[in-house]
């Protein structure tokens, strides 16, 4: 029996790298949500930029579940280099798709899944000359053949093709012919639709379809920051390329036109972050993006700049490591190593958004908390959210909101406080007020550096001095816990002695996975960690739980050994759910190995096992 | 050492300049460097050229690097901002400070071993950018501050302290500036005051990436007989192309007795620089002879100094950029945030 599913299954499209099939696949994947269906698209591609194969994948989920399934109900294999290992990944009864042009390529066909050959070279070849063109609408007459296959609401495409084209207008009728010309071939060789079906539903909402790292880059617009350093590396580099697109259209003085912003791809990254340092301590707004291998090149500057207390934002989309690690795989790998980096006793701030709605909250908001901490943020983003498009709420601003530039003393300021020392803690909150370099003639100037200094920023390497600086710094630990975004808490509806701990792009297949163990008979509070430093509320949560389960995506759980060493807790409570093979974590995956694990432990309760 | 603390009296004989200010006011703590470093001296050319040009001390950032010559921006102009920020890093810095206020003037400090070894990356780069800034390296062939290995600009053949012989070949930072595009390039000696001073006021006035290679004897490490950053080998040496004078204003008054010697650059901001040319072929305006020149002497073991090349109509970063005038860092919420609405629409793009 064929599978059969309304608006529930996996579609993938087997590529190569370079080949035009990704601005197909992403129309497919559009027209999909414009009927109103919740979908999960997912790029996977190698670090080459051509010839090599690339995948992409489109969860249809009328039930909303965002994260990757696993598995694949329909295959569209259009890449003779994998075809036999994409043929062997098909669900039983799922159905392929290829080129049945030229015969299909050695080695024996499954006979429990269902093929379908379209002929879309031999129909090229016919129609068009042009080797480009042959190549370009081969892509196009696919997607109107699985429209028809799959029962696709054809007027979305259209619309889409009329769209993408707008003021190229001259490009929009072949695009729809080559439509047609698929749609045309499937409705008459076989009986669509198939069984994997599309419906029209109202489940998408005002949702709107954007990448993490555009997100991001919009929120560094929204947040005001007015300097961008950087040096390309995968996942990262669209985080610049996105800031610098929204700049020249949002930041150009409407008069005369100059730009209200600066970027700079510096060479390298600890250049990079030199230049944030710089700009943030002259009183500008300003951020880089990079990933792992830039995150371990700035770790000087970075003690630097948390000692000198100058404000600095990261955005760091994660990718597999160590080293060059998998490149172009999706991992949350950074987390200690952005935690304490640097030299000596550190300890930065992290957010940790969910996807891309928080990416732009969250960055917006980090130059709030930079400025008014002083201190380094890290905006940790990842590739699954970072290089994805993501269904999220849409994007939201308050116009009331002016930006918190934290404690800077301005010259009227300065002609009013009776004494200025740029690192005493006047307030109480371990935060001390700074001014900008030229701000006044003979008032509020010190001297930033990275050596041990006294609250009048003076050099001094008296121990008590030093220690008293340190601490000061840990208390602003404190100020920060308060000031960052909150622990999300999500109980169920029955009490349970069990809790799960997940953060960032964890979060929709953790949320999928609670359902499925629910229905398994397994209940479970769920926290979603926010940031770093940890708030209160989070050793509350462990304290009800006798086990915490602690679901990431990195080798050495990461997270709990934050919490281990921040909160004190006993490792023993906190069981770790880990994948970290560089795809993005499914729910299956989630709750095939907490449920396994509460199925089998049968474990004593442990305020029993205590008594 | 120098342990004796200066008097904060100002006796009112002290001669003022344009803005009222004695050189007292640019004067900062006092240098924990060796008595008789070099790099005391360059300090002291820094206090008079910012003292001569009345620059409000506030409007000025001083950035450096890590070393001895890094720590003395504590000790000049202690009324303006300063960072001694990490070794061989001071260029990134100054360029990210810069790009946030670009109303300020930007005084890079640096050691040899912070921008010819450790930071030979950001200094070029900097320098490429065309950074409005002037960037002073406090050349004394050594890392004096870890106690006397050679630097990168040792010259081959050389001999440390302790008898070693350095077998690498120099870098030349002079002739890099020049090859990297730097605007304004210049090179001097700690001890030759009458020649500094008017060459980092000079440099000042430069809008545009302004290079001084300041030759600079470590008197603990770098002073002895096989070294050729000594001051008894420089003095020995050196070959001057020209002498400086700044005159600052629209309408300079040249006076001059020796016409035909003297070439007269204007500046952006009108200053005048008028060389007297002690070689008569030299021309500062031609980057492609500098370099001839500056190879043809050091074939000669001569050690040229002066203003190598200056292009008066040079563009900085900022004009590449095409930013703003005003500062980047007083721009408000209301100049930087598209708002709400601009956000509905993007959404709305977005479904
Ligand atoms: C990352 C790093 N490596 C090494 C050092 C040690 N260090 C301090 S100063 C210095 C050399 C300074 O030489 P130079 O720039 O020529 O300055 P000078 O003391 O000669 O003026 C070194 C290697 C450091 N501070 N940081
Ligand atoms: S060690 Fe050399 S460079 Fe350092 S202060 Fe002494 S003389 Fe100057
Ligand atoms: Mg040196």
């Amino acid at each position: 029996m064929p599978l059969t599913a309304v608006n529930d299954f996996v579609i993938r499209f087997a590529n190569v790298n370079g080949s035009g099939s990704a601005s197909a696949n992403e129309m497919f994947a559009r027209a999909i949500m414009r009927m109103g269906i919740p979908m999960s698209p997912r790029n996977v591609f190698p670090s080459n930029i051509q010839g090599l194969p690339t995948w992409y994948e489109i969860r249809v989920t009328e039930a909303g579940h965002l994260g990757a399934r696993g598995g694949t109900d329909f295959m569209v294999a259009m890449n003779p280099q994998t075809f036999n290992a994409d043929v062997a990944s098909i669900e039983p009864d799922g159905y392929l798709v290829y080129d049945s042009t030229r015969a299909m390529p050695p080695g024996k066909m499954r006979t429990d899944i269902n093929v379908i050959g379209l002929p879309l070279t031999a129909i090229c070849n016919k129609e068009y000359t042009d080797p480009r063109q042959r190549q370009l609408f081969k892509n196009i007459i696919c997607i109107g053949a699985l429209s028809a296959l799959l029962d696709m609401d054809f007027a979305e495409l259209e619309k889409l093709v009329g769209e993408q084209y707008k003021g190229k207008e001259k490009l929009i009728a072949p695009n729809v012919h080559a439509l047609h010309l698929g749609r045309e071939y499937a409705q008459a060789n076989f009986s669509c639709p198939l069984g994997l079906r599309l419906k029209r539903s109202d489940k998408v909402g005002d949702r709107i379809l954007i990448e993490g790292n555009a997100a991001a880059a919009l929120g560094a617009v929204y947040g005001g920051a007015t300097v961008c350093a950087w040096y390309p590396i995968t996942p990262s580099s669209s985080v610049a390329e996105g800031f610098t697109r929204y700049c020249k259209k949002f930041r150009h003085d409407p008069d005369s036109g100059q730009a209200r912003y600066a970027i700079v791809q510096a060479e390298d990254e600890i250049a990079s972050i030199g230049m944030v340092i710089g700009a943030s301590w002259n009183g500008a707004r300003a951020f880089t993006a990079t990933s792992g291998p830039g995150i371990s090149l700035m770790q000087e500057f970075l003690g630097f700049a948390y000692f000198a207390e100058i404000p600095a934002v990261i955005i760091d989309v994660q990718r597999a490591g160590p080293s060059t690690g998998m490149p172009t795989r999706t991992q949350q790998c950074d987390l200690i190593n952005c935690a304490y980096a640097s030299h000596g006793d550190t300890k930065h701030v992290l957010l940790l958004p969910e996807d891309a709605a928080e990416a732009f909250d969250f960055t917006a908001s980090s130059f709030d908390y930079a400025d008014r901490l002083q201190t380094p943020v890290f905006v940790m983003l990842d590739l699954d959210i970072g290089m994805n498009h993501r269904l999220c709420r849409p994007l939201k601003w308050d116009d009331t909101k002016t930006y918190d530039r934290g404690k800077v003393l301005s010259a009227e300021d300065l002609d009013k406080v009776k004494d200025f020392g740029r690192y005493t803690d006047v307030d109480g909150d371990a935060i001390p007020y700074r001014t900008y370099p030229g701000t006044h003639p003979t008032k509020g100037t010190f001297f930033t550096r990275g050596t041990s200094h006294d609250g009048r920023a003076k050099y001094s390497e008296n121990g008590a001095i030093y220690v008293e600086g340190m601490q000061r710094l840990l208390r602003k630990q404190d100020t920060a816990k308060e000031l960052l975004p909150k622990p999300l808490r999500t109980n169920a509806d029955k009490p349970t002695r069990f809790g799960v701990i997940y953060y960032g792009s964890t979060a929709p297949a953790m949320d999928e996975a609670a359902e499925m163990l629910a229905s398994r008979g397994h209940t479970l509070n769920l926290m979603r960690v926010r940031a770093f430093p940890f708030h209160q509320d989070v050793a509350s949560f462990i304290a009800d739980h006798d086990f915490v389960f602690v679901v990431e995506q990195n080798r050495d759980a990461q997270l709990r050994s934050l919490i281990v060493n921040e909160l004190d807790i006993d490792p023993v409570r906190l069981v770790p759910i880990l994948h970290y093979d560089g795809t993005s974590i499914t729910a299956r995956f989630i709750s095939g190995t907490i449920g396994d694990r509460l199925d089998a432990l049968k474990v004593t309760p442990l305020r029993k096992a205590m008594s | 050492m120098t342990y004796l603390a200066k008097p904060k009296f100002h006796h009112p004989s002290l001669p003022k300049n344009a803005i009222g200010f004695t050189r007292r006011d640019y004067e900062a703590s006092t240098s924990t460097l060796c008595a008789g470093c070099g790099h005391d001296s360059i300090s002291a050319a820094i206090i008079e050229a910012a003292f001569e040009l009345s620059i409000e001390p506030h409007r000025v950032a001083k950035i450096s690097g890590i070393g001895c010559s890094s720590k003395t921006p504590d000790y000049f102009l202690g009324a303006s901002h300063g960072f001694n920020s990490v070794h061989g890093r001071m260029p990134s810095v100054l360029t990210g400070a810069n790009l946030a206020n670009r109303d300020l003037i930007y005084l890079g400090v640096s050691g040899d071993g912070d921008s010819a070894s450790i930071g030979f990356g950001q200094f070029a780069h900097a320098l490429r950018r065309g950074v409005n800034m002037v960037y002073i390296v406090e050349n004394n062939g050594v890392y004096g501050l870890t106690k006397g290995q050679f630097s990168a600009t040792a010259d081959r053949g050389s001999k440390s302290k302790k008898g070693v012989f350095n077998t690498d070949n120099s870098i030349d930072l002079v002739s890099i500036a020049l090859q990297l595009g730097a605007t304004f390039v210049a090179r001097s000696f700690s001890g030759d005051k009458s020649q500094l001073v008017p060459l980092i006021k000079a440099a000042i006035q430069h809008r545009g990436a302004a290079f001084i290679d300041v030759i600079s004897p470590c008197i603990a490490f770098n002073n002895h007989a096989g070294s050729t950053k000594s001051l008894e080998y420089v003095r020995a040496h050196n070959e001057a192309v020209n002498a400086l004078d700044v005159m600052i204003g629209r309408d300079p008054i040249t006076v001059n007795y020796a016409p035909g010697k003297v070439v007269s650059v204007t500046q952006h901001d009108g200053t005048v620089l008028n060389l007297r040319k002690i070689n008569d072929e030299y021309d500062p305006g031609d980057r492609l002879a500098a370099m001839n020149f500056l190879q043809k002497h050091a074939a000669l073991g001569q050690i040229v100094t002066g203003l190598l090349y200056v292009d008066s109509e040079a563009d900085d970063l900022h004009s590449n950029f095409n930013t703003v005038s005003t500062p980047l860092n007083q721009l408000d919420t209301a100049a930087l945030c598209p708002g709400s609405v601009t956000l509905e629409t993007i959404n709305d793009s977005l479904r």
